[in-house]
């Protein structure tokens, strides 16, 4: 039995987003070519807090794995630069980077958290492109591993965490036992650039190429995206003298 | 280097170039960027994985810790210890410096591409860390022996700014006509005389001190003293009240006996003329970078004004006079931003690149002077204003015709290039 174990090895998830958004013409999706692509915010306060943690000594070694196409290799280094010890780069490209959702990747994360033999998953708690705030939590659920989602903040107790969730009521804190899957949330910490020395250290570190196959993950997607729209533009507003005026024009325009 | 490798199963026509890389980490100057095809002449604004991170971190990081302060910096005509301070804390004075002492171990072009970041934020942060790196670091790097080396190298890649002092009040294109003495005495050296105009003086912690110990030598005579700051006789003085780069303290300095033993000479005796020169081709190529960001973040911040800024019923921006206005102000900068970064290449490649260099400072200097001047009347009333940021740009991009080789330096000096090229 384990009494007062030490986490070994963290993994992070780091994911890239699209700067900037534009609909593609045929209204199938967003355009992605040669749209610069940058580190999802939440993913990199968790590199952060992962990071973090192995300077407290807390833990050995911190993984960033992300899925993707070539690009996906930049951002896995910009983890490197940020203190990760190495990289799992899971290629997925083409067609199935463009279904690839929040369960195709949990399906990959725990796949890889199992042949890892991880003790602590962290992710960012949604990505600001398609905000669907699944993955940290699929990724629970089909490791059977408890989850501190939303973490503001997060302490190791042994084999157990500690983890302050801000939820709509305010905070909660739990206790978990490890291994388990975190989310980090705006507030958790303030990540650290790069440094310049560390860049040039990052490039000594090894990423290692993996297939989806290779972890006997099935990429097919069980949705269907049917339409993209932009939301409606803003139409310019009215200016009203009276408070007659504005009920009249709210009655007007059927508001009311 | 294992990422590189696998990258070598993948693409086989990238064995050469990915081997040759691996083999290298000084980065060679044609390196392609992972997406570049099998085209082995990729155009200049390529660059390698480790710059392209560079640039972007070193930009977060000047748009998140220098930008608040800019402001400030010019009108108190100061530059905040925070500021400084954070420059070391991300590695950038002392880029070329080998990580043996502190250093990042990086390469020029990497100088130069965080000289243009740090630019388009404040040029005068940027000359700082210019100076640094291009200047002091270099000289140091190549001359120092291996006691100088480890007293110096590792202080100046993490809390300690350096100064290069060669002109003087009488003497400042015709350097070579500098009055500061320094007599031998035995296993010392008593310099005396004054400097002028020298940048980062406020916070130097090490001066460079081109002084004559042979006047009757004429220029055979300059040498390269190290003089540490708190050396006695050492005065410096009350900084220039300046147009613009106001947060960069620029100096007077006092020799007043000051002793300097003879282990704090810097290469060789008499030779000190020809590390000046030799510095200074390649700083140049620092200052274009700095006046390719200067124009590049006027630039940037004036056009947005002149999509949003609406009269006569439309943008300012669709009209057709300032559309050809803007349009050639952008091909004046990419021009300057690509003499640049050739140059630099050049200087990499270990190939000649003086001339070059001189026509990168030269064009890029007139280029700021250009964007800025045009930034200001596309912005209108606002642009004559200090609560916006153009009118610091304009006052700051003037010294760059001026400093480290007037235009007119740079001008005669490939000229002179020119004419060797027709001797047949």
């Amino acid at each position: 039995m384990h009494s007062n174990r030490y986490c070994n090895r963290i993994i992070v998830l780091p994911f890239s987003v699209l700067l900037e958004i534009r609909v593609k013409p045929d209204n199938s999706g967003v355009v992605t070519d040669g749209v610069k692509h940058s580190m999802n915010p939440f993913c990199e306060i968790a590199v952060e807090e992962a990071v973090k943690l192995k300077e407290k000594k807390l833990i050995k070694e911190v993984v960033a794995v992300s899925c993707g196409p070539q690009q996906s290799q930049e951002t896995i280094r910009t983890a490197l630069a940020m203190g990760a010890d190495r990289g799992i780069h899971v290629e997925v490209a083409g067609k199935d980077y463009e279904t690839l959702g929040p369960l195709q990747v949990s399906k990959i994360m725990a796949a890889l958290a199992k042949k890892e033999d991880a003790q602590l998953i962290i992710l960012g708690k949604q990505a600001i492109d398609d905000d669907c705030n699944q993955t940290g939590q699929m990724t629970a659920a089909l490791l059977d591993w408890p989850q501190g989602t939303f973490a503001s903040e997060v302490s190791l107790d042994g084999d157990k965490v500690k983890v302050v969730r801000e939820i709509d009521g305010g905070l909660e804190t739990i206790k978990i036992s490890t291994p388990a899957v975190l989310t980090a949330d705006l507030r958790l910490n303030t990540p650290r650039y790069a440094t310049l020395p560390n860049i040039m250290k990052a490039k000594k570190k090894k990423i290692a190429n993996v297939k989806p196959a290779d972890l006997g993950v099935d990429l097919t997607s069980r949705l269907e995206v049917l339409k993209v729209e932009e939301p409606p533009q803003r139409q310019a507003g009215v200016k009203v003298e009276t408070v007659e005026d504005l009920v009249g024009k709210l009655k007007e325009t059927g508001r009311i | 280097l294992t990422s590189y490798l696998s990258l070598q199963i993948s693409r086989p026509w990238g064995t050469c170039q990915a081997a040759w890389r691996c083999s290298s980490s000084r980065a060679a100057p044609d390196v392609a960027s992972d997406h570049a095809a099998a085209s082995s002449f990729p155009p200049l604004q390529t660059y390698s994985e480790e710059e392209s991170m560079m640039r972007e971190a070193v930009k977060k990081y000047a748009q998140e810790r220098i930008a608040p302060f800019v402001s400030k910096m010019d009108e108190n005509s100061e530059m905040d210890e925070e500021v400084i301070k954070s420059l070391f804390e991300q590695g950038l004075m002392g880029i070329e410096i080998d990580p043996e002492y502190g250093g990042t171990g990086s390469t020029f072009f990497s100088s130069i591409l965080v000289i243009e970041e740090l630019a388009k934020v404040d040029p005068s942060v940027a000359v700082l860390c210019d100076i640094q790196n291009t200047l002091i670091n270099t000289l140091f790097v190549q001359l120092g022996t291996p006691a100088q080396k480890e007293q110096y190298l590792s202080r100046l890649s993490t809390d300690m700014v350096g100064s290069f002092c060669l002109s003087e009040a009488e003497s400042g294109s015709d350097a070579f006509a500098l009055k500061t003495r320094a007599e031998k005495h035995k296993d010392y050296y008593i310099i005396n005389g004054s400097k002028m105009w020298i940048s980062n003086a406020e916070h130097a912690g090490v001066f460079l001190v081109m002084a004559n110990v042979d006047p009757s030598a004429g220029y055979r005579g300059i040498t390269c003293f190290i003089v540490d700051r708190d050396t006695e006789g050492l005065e410096i003085c009350k900084k220039e009240n300046k147009l613009g780069l106001r947060a960069s303290s620029t100096c007077p300095l006092n020799f007043d006996n000051v002793k300097v033993p003879e282990k704090n000479i810097l290469g060789k005796v008499g030779h000190g003329y020809k590390y000046a020169i030799g510095m200074l081709n390649e700083g140049r190529i620092g200052i274009a970078a700095q006046m390719v960001g200067l124009a590049q973040g006027c630039f940037d911040h004036t056009v947005p004004y002149t999509r949003q800024r609406v009269q006569f019923g439309k943008r300012i921006f669709d009209f057709q006079g300032m559309q050809h206005q803007i349009a050639h102000v952008a091909t004046q900068i990419e021009a300057a931003r690509l003499l640049t970064y050739n140059a630099a290449r050049l200087k990499e490649a270990g190939r000649p690149f003086i001339k070059e260099a001189c026509m990168a400072k030269y064009f890029t200097s007139e280029v700021a002077t250009l964007t800025t001047s045009k930034c200001i009347e596309w912005m209108g009333g606002v642009g004559f204003t200090k609560d916006y940021p153009i009118e610091k740009y304009y006052r700051d991009c003037k010294i760059g015709t001026i400093y480290e080789g007037t235009t007119n330096v740079q001008l005669s000096t490939m000229a002179k290039f020119i004419d060797k090229e027709y001797d047949y």
